[in-house]
């Protein structure tokens, strides 16, 4: 079963700005999906006309089989939704945050203390369970908004970047926990900018540009498809020039630094074998971009009027 | 779905969020009508003498408790309606699956909640200057309850269409405070000259303060049901619009 289906969905603005130009998407129940595009691709409108934020202006979605105009309340009962921005009651506690959103959704008070309860230590804030959420960090609110989507147990969690700002051991920490929840069975939708978060989170993804989903398969196969990856050399001795090697393009960035792109024939033993060759020893190598992030940038940068391929 | 718990939900939060900041909400009506009490009906109101049979105290008693519950049924939801849509958090009950009608009685719930409470304040607060019997319970009551749903759902109206803080002070300021005043609060509206009675018609404020001072004293200008049939109207008319702009997301949703 489906746990989201898009069927053409088109959303042009009053000032005739046309975010969406007809989108058809369909993610598996229990997936972890993501939903990739550059600013003012379109994802954010495709999330808020799905969360019934934004009017669309035709087209329909489903969730879990549920119309959202026909079966509107069933299938908002299914969604949760994490948005870009802080948008809790400031002056509210941590703890009546989540309870009034349970009660949006009809949760007995009872389940609510519990559902509010778990939580809340699942995502390390029960402790600041009475704290007014406007004396939060940053992270904290985010973990906040993350329980807030979670009380009500959806089926369909939406979470529209929700590391951005976030330090690193945060946004592990984050990973961590969405990973746990999508074990449990929650599908996820995720949109990040972090490609990397992207990569090794999600096992399906599209990409969606200028309205448009340019891109939409597994990410395994969408890898495959990258012909060249891009490496960072450190060297042990400085070098004047930047080696020759066939097929393979170099750059000096340093004189102990090498940029190299590799073709995926070339493997990398042979890469060494014939550096050393050279002369050249290496003491520690790095991917430049991540390898979604220089797909992304491929398909981004050869479809720049996002007409479907 | 369980829509007993969502309404029950809006209305407990729109309760608390009045009573925590009981300082804003519930003493400067005390002070301002205690005021009043003491200048217009004590001071001023001991040289005016009677209207319609009663003293000039008792007389104005009536129309300042409803002009407090007019401001605040208003000032509830225009503020907390507004606050939601600038801090965003209104987008949790958009998310939700609420139907319109939900959002719409819970705040107007809290407007009325927090208008009678004031009113009952500013009535306790009357009995420190004069003694009033009750002529009609249910009257006044009904009367209580209907005017506060009545600007509870125009303070509604105006959060949803207001795009700054200035928008949700430019109806009560230029609009609210004057109709009250010209309302018949202080004065018998058999006191003006023909055109401006005529007038004073127009004003719906007046059909309310008539047939609540009826209520309390058993003294009015109005004929009683035209009140009620013109606040049920407003009412009506008031909660269809509401419903549309929900309906359409005018001012909510983009």
């Amino acid at each position: 079963m489906n746990a989201l289906s898009l069927r053409n969905l088109k959303k042009t603005y009053n000032n005739g700005f046309e975010a969406l130009k007809g989108i058809d998407l369909d993610v598996e129940a229990g997936d972890f999906f993501a939903l990739l595009g550059p600013n003012g691709a379109g994802k954010s409108t495709a999330i808020g006309i799905i969360s019934s934020l934004v009017n669309a202006s035709s087209g329909s979605v489903s969730i879990f089989g549920h119309d959202l105009k026909r079966d509107q309340a069933k299938a908002k009962s299914c969604l949760g939704l994490v948005p870009q921005e802080v948008n809790f009651n400031q002056f509210d506690t941590v703890k009546n945050i989540l309870l009034n959103q349970a009660g949006y959704y009809g949760t007995p008070r009872k389940l609510a203390l519990q559902r509010t309860e778990y939580c809340l230590k699942q995502m390390n804030l029960w402790d600041r369970r009475d704290t007014v959420s406007r004396r939060l960090s940053g992270g904290m609110k985010r973990r906040v908004m993350i329980a807030r989507a979670l009380v009500h147990a959806p089926k369909l969690l939406i979470l529209d970047e929700p590391t951005a700002g976030v330090d690193i051991e945060i946004r592990r920490s984050m990973w961590n926990m969405m990973q746990q929840v999508n074990q449990q069975g929650t599908t996820i939708i995720l949109t990040t900018h972090y490609l990397e978060e992207a990569e090794s989170l999600c096992r399906n993804i599209a990409i969606i540009n200028h309205g448009r989903i340019v891109e939409n398969s597994d990410m395994a196969s969408l890898l495959t498809r990258l012909h060249v990856q891009h490496f960072v050399l450190d060297l042990a001795q400085p070098i004047a020039a930047a080696p020759v090697i066939e097929g393979c393009q170099i750059e000096l960035i340093t004189h102990k630094t090498l940029a190299v792109a590799v073709p995926k024939e070339h493997s990398l033993n042979k890469l060494f074998s014939q550096l050393n060759a050279q002369n050249i020893d290496i003491t520690s190598l790095k991917n430049k971009t991540n390898r979604l992030e220089q797909l992304f940038m491929d398909l981004i940068d050869s479809n720049p009027t996002g007409v479907k391929r | 779905m369980n829509y007993c718990i969502a309404f029950r939900t809006i209305v407990t939060k729109e309760i608390f969020r009045f009573i925590r900041i009981w300082p804003q909400t519930l003493l400067p009506p005390a002070i301002t009508t205690a005021l009043y009490f003491l200048i217009f009906g004590k001071l001023i109101g001991d040289r005016i003498g009677t209207i319609s049979g009663t003293s000039y105290m008792d007389y104005i008693v009536p129309g300042i408790i409803l002009m407090s519950v007019i401001s605040h049924s208003y000032a509830n939801v225009v503020s907390s309606f507004y606050s939601s849509k600038f801090q965003h958090n209104i987008e949790e009950l958009l998310v939700a699956p609420i139907p319109n009608w939900i959002i719409l009685s819970g705040y107007i719930s809290g407007g009325i909640v927090r208008g009678l409470l004031v009113g009952v304040v500013v009535a306790l607060i009357s009995l420190l200057f004069t003694d009033i019997k009750v002529n009609n319970i249910p009257i006044t009551l009904a009367i209580a309850v209907l005017t506060a749903t009545v600007f509870a759902l125009a303070g509604f109206i105006n959060a949803i269409l207001a795009e700054s803080f200035d928008d949700i002070s430019i109806i009560p300021n230029f609009v609210l405070t004057p109709l009250s005043y010209l309302g018949g609060v202080f004065y018998s509206v058999d006191m003006l000259p023909g055109v401006w009675q005529t007038v004073s018609m127009g004003n719906p404020i007046l059909y309310m303060v008539n047939a609540f001072r009826y209520g309390l004293l058993g003294v009015t200008d109005i004929d009683i049901q035209l009140s009620f049939i013109i606040t049920g109207g407003f009412i009506i008319t008031l909660t269809s619009f509401s419903l549309y702009l929900l309906y359409k997301g005018i001012g909510i949703k983009n």
